[in-house]
């Protein structure tokens, strides 16, 4: 934020401009204080979600409509889109404990934070101070997208292949460490499945639920076969089968 | 075209110098089509399918039924809100809201016609256009399935989870899909501004054949077909619409992610499923139907293309868009997730890679014209086309006789049927039988059958 702020303070900067920025920038720092702040994954991803957003905004606002337009595709709509689909599979209840198990961990991430940060933006400042910028209307004189388009395809081509061969690697490799080798014979097709739902000892039916003819909506209760008989493929194979007594099945008074 | 037509044509210049009481009716025009397209869309394609699987559809609420919509959506606002208790309730009041959001604001960059004068002022049709109006649709697009996600996830039960981790799969895979073939149009049209994509596909250029000139299309769904197909199949997956409504598939997740909601918030969810159906339609009519062009037998007459005539086209193909959604919902059978997984990672990305790199390689050829265009697009793909149709089908395995099946079933199986059984008729029909061939009877009045 501290570039833009310095780049936008060498031009003129619009009204519309400036308040655009301070709504959003206030929204894009309690973003990303509320990621560190919330307990829930989800909720941490969704603040993210925030920042990133706001920050999209800025770089349309800082003239740059295609990487705007690209944070917000790939970063917010792709990246933390699959962020939250493990995060969802995690499990929804699963919050951050506040129990330190490192004794002073969060003091010291705060100070090496501030640090780092400080660190950062000063650097940011001393390289970016003595600059003089050439300006947007150099930049995108040919049209932005073109302009990227320019530099990625000539000046940086190397780096723009190295860096899509170093993605690729790493695809490669989550496929390779994923995948499973299956011999043609292993796989079962539909009509070998259908063959071993009727073959014979094989009931193709769907089991009773439990509870069906049965006296009590427990699911300890086994259901009744159409002949009266308890069937135990109705209950999980951990509870005992038994039926109630009359006592039991007994209305309560409750409802009378 | 003449020269005056194409100054109908909208440039990047031309927005951004609305005075504020157009760039609001502007704003609100937008959002009113998306709502009234819905009211109106539900109640179209309730009709269509009913008329598709012979029966009315609705017809009592107003003439034809039409204000049906509005009484669901009446009833809707009254019905209680549920709050499920293991609901995170913050996110589970923004997911409509969030869905909504997105299906309404891609309508911004969409050309609805070209420049008008409205009040004295020479504006286009169009709410905004900036230099890359595509990828704001797809980073619209992209923002909604955090609707969808944060909906099922939100509503704390398994059947929206399940519906929200789909959704979110799909929608990223048929992402890919989209944005790929989106990449020929680009390519083609040289930019990524709605309004110069309809503009690209206006400048018709004319071919000479036996002497006669006749306007060759300019539309991208024939130079690009390919591209075409595959950007309306990824368009129908990602509206979640059949037969890729996995995300709620009512016979297996009873409604997906939308299980828990009700009343206006489920409303929300319905309108931004229907607003991003025509929002869909309209950007495929933007990108490859030519816009707010008027097809070409209309173009005859000059005055085809200026004024408001063209939003009278744009609303004519848009409807058609979404009768062919309609239509897809009323005809297939939803796909299972793996077979729709597979269709798009191993179907449609591949073909629509080869299309790109084959389009590019066209595209560098240096001395290139209209009909080289044709004829090398044309050949192959009419080569491919006989191909397909005369390739010999594999010869298929000799199926055992009903015979040789039941012979062959293991000792114990499940008791059959006689293979032979008639099925006896109906007593109704014997009295008829009876009563016409009294001959068949044996005579004697006390046997006598009435």
């Amino acid at each position: 934020m501290t570039t833009s702020t310095v780049l936008a303070a060498a031009n003129s900067v619009s009204t519309g401009e400036a308040v655009t920025f301070w709504i959003l920038a206030p929204l894009a720092l309690i973003g990303g204080i509320g990621m560190v702040a919330a307990r829930n994954a989800v909720h941490s991803a969704l603040w993210l979600v925030l920042t990133m957003l706001c920050l999209g905004v800025f770089y349309v606002l800082q003239a740059g409509p295609f990487i705007g337009m690209v944070q917000i595709i790939v970063y917010t709509g792709a990246i933390m889109m699959l962020f939250l689909f493990v995060l969802m599979l995690v499990g929804r209840d699963s919050t951050d404990s506040l129990i330190e198990t490192l004794r002073g961990q969060r003091v010291a991430a705060i100070v090496l934070g501030l640090g780092f940060a400080g660190l950062v933006g000063t650097g940011l400042y001393q390289a970016l101070d003595r600059t003089t910028t050439a300006g947007l209307e150099q930049v995108n004189a040919e049209g932005n997208v073109q302009g990227i388009a320019r530099l990625l395809f000539t000046k940086y081509v190397f780096a723009f292949e190295l860096t899509s061969a170093l993605l690729i690697t790493a695809a490669v490799g989550a496929m390779v460490l994923a995948h499973v080798e299956r011999r043609k014979q292993d796989k079962v097709d539909q009509v070998s499945t259908m063959k071993a739902r009727f073959a014979p000892g094989n009931y193709p039916g769907p089991k009773p639920g439990p509870g069906v003819f049965a006296t009590s909506s427990s699911v300890a209760t086994p259901a009744r076969l159409p002949d009266g008989r308890l069937t135990d493929r109705s209950t999980p194979a951990i509870l005992p089968q038994r039926e109630l007594t009359a006592e039991e099945t007994a209305l309560k008074g409750t409802d009378r | 075209m003449s020269p005056s037509f194409l100054a109908q044509d909208p440039t990047l210049a031309d927005f951004g110098r609305d005075p504020w009481w157009l760039v609001l009716g502007k704003v609100v025009f937008a959002f009113a089509f998306g709502l009234l397209a819905t009211l109106l869309g539900v109640w179209f394609e309730r009709r269509v399918v009913g008329y598709m699987q012979v029966r009315p559809g609705p017809n009592q609420v107003g003439p034809f039924g039409l204000l049906q919509t509005l009484a669901d959506g009446l009833k809707m606002a009254f019905k209680e809100d549920i709050l499920p208790k293991a609901a995170d309730k913050v996110v589970y009041f923004f997911a409509p809201t969030i869905s909504v959001i997105c299906a309404v604001t891609a309508l911004s960059v969409v050309p609805f016609g070209p420049m008008v004068s409205i009040f004295g002022h020479h504006t286009p049709l169009q709410v905004t256009d900036v230099p890359v109006a595509v990828l704001l649709l797809l980073a619209c697009s992209s923002m909604g399935v955090y609707g969808i996600v944060l909906g099922g996830w939100a509503s704390g039960s398994t059947y929206p989870l399940l519906g929200g981790l789909r959704s979110s799969a799909q929608m990223i895979s048929y992402e890919v899909a989209m944005g790929l073939s989106i990449v020929a149009v680009f390519m083609t049209a040289g930019t990524m501004s709605t309004s110069g994509i309809v503009a690209a596909q206006g400048d018709g250029t004319q071919l000479t054949i036996w002497g006669q000139t006749i306007p060759a299309p300019g539309w991208y769904a024939i130079l690009l077909l390919p591209s075409f197909i595959i950007f309306f199949i990824a368009t129908v997956g990602e509206t979640n619409r059949a037969p890729f409504d996995l995300p709620e598939a009512e016979s297996e997740l009873v409604a997906g992610f939308m299980t828990e909601y009700s009343s206006l918030k489920f409303a929300l969810f319905m309108l931004s499923e229907y607003v991003a159906m025509v929002t869909m339609s309209a950007v495929t009519t933007t990108l490859f139907l030519g816009g707010w062009r008027a097809p070409w037998p209309i173009t005859i007459w000059e005055g085809a293309n200026s004024g408001w005539w063209p939003m009278l086209w744009f609303f004519g193909k848009v409807i058609a868009l979404v009768f062919v959604f309609v239509w897809l919902r009323g005809t297939l059978p939803r796909l299972r997730y793996d077979q729709f997984m597979r269709l798009g990672w191993k179907v449609l990305l591949p073909i629509n890679l080869v299309w790109i790199l084959v389009l590019s390689g066209l595209r560098s050829i240096e001395d290139w014209d209209t009909r080289g265009k044709v004829i090398a697009v044309g050949i192959p793909a009419g080569i491919l086309l006989i191909a397909t149709i005369f390739w010999p089908s594999r010869k298929p395995k000799p199926t055992p006789t009903t015979q040789e099946q039941v012979d062959n079933r293991p000792h114990g199986s499940f008791p059959l049927p006689p293979m032979d059984l008639q099925v006896p008729p109906s007593p109704r029909i014997t009295r008829v039988v009876a009563e016409r061939e009294p001959a068949n009877i044996v005579a004697g009045s006390d046997s006598r059958e009435v």
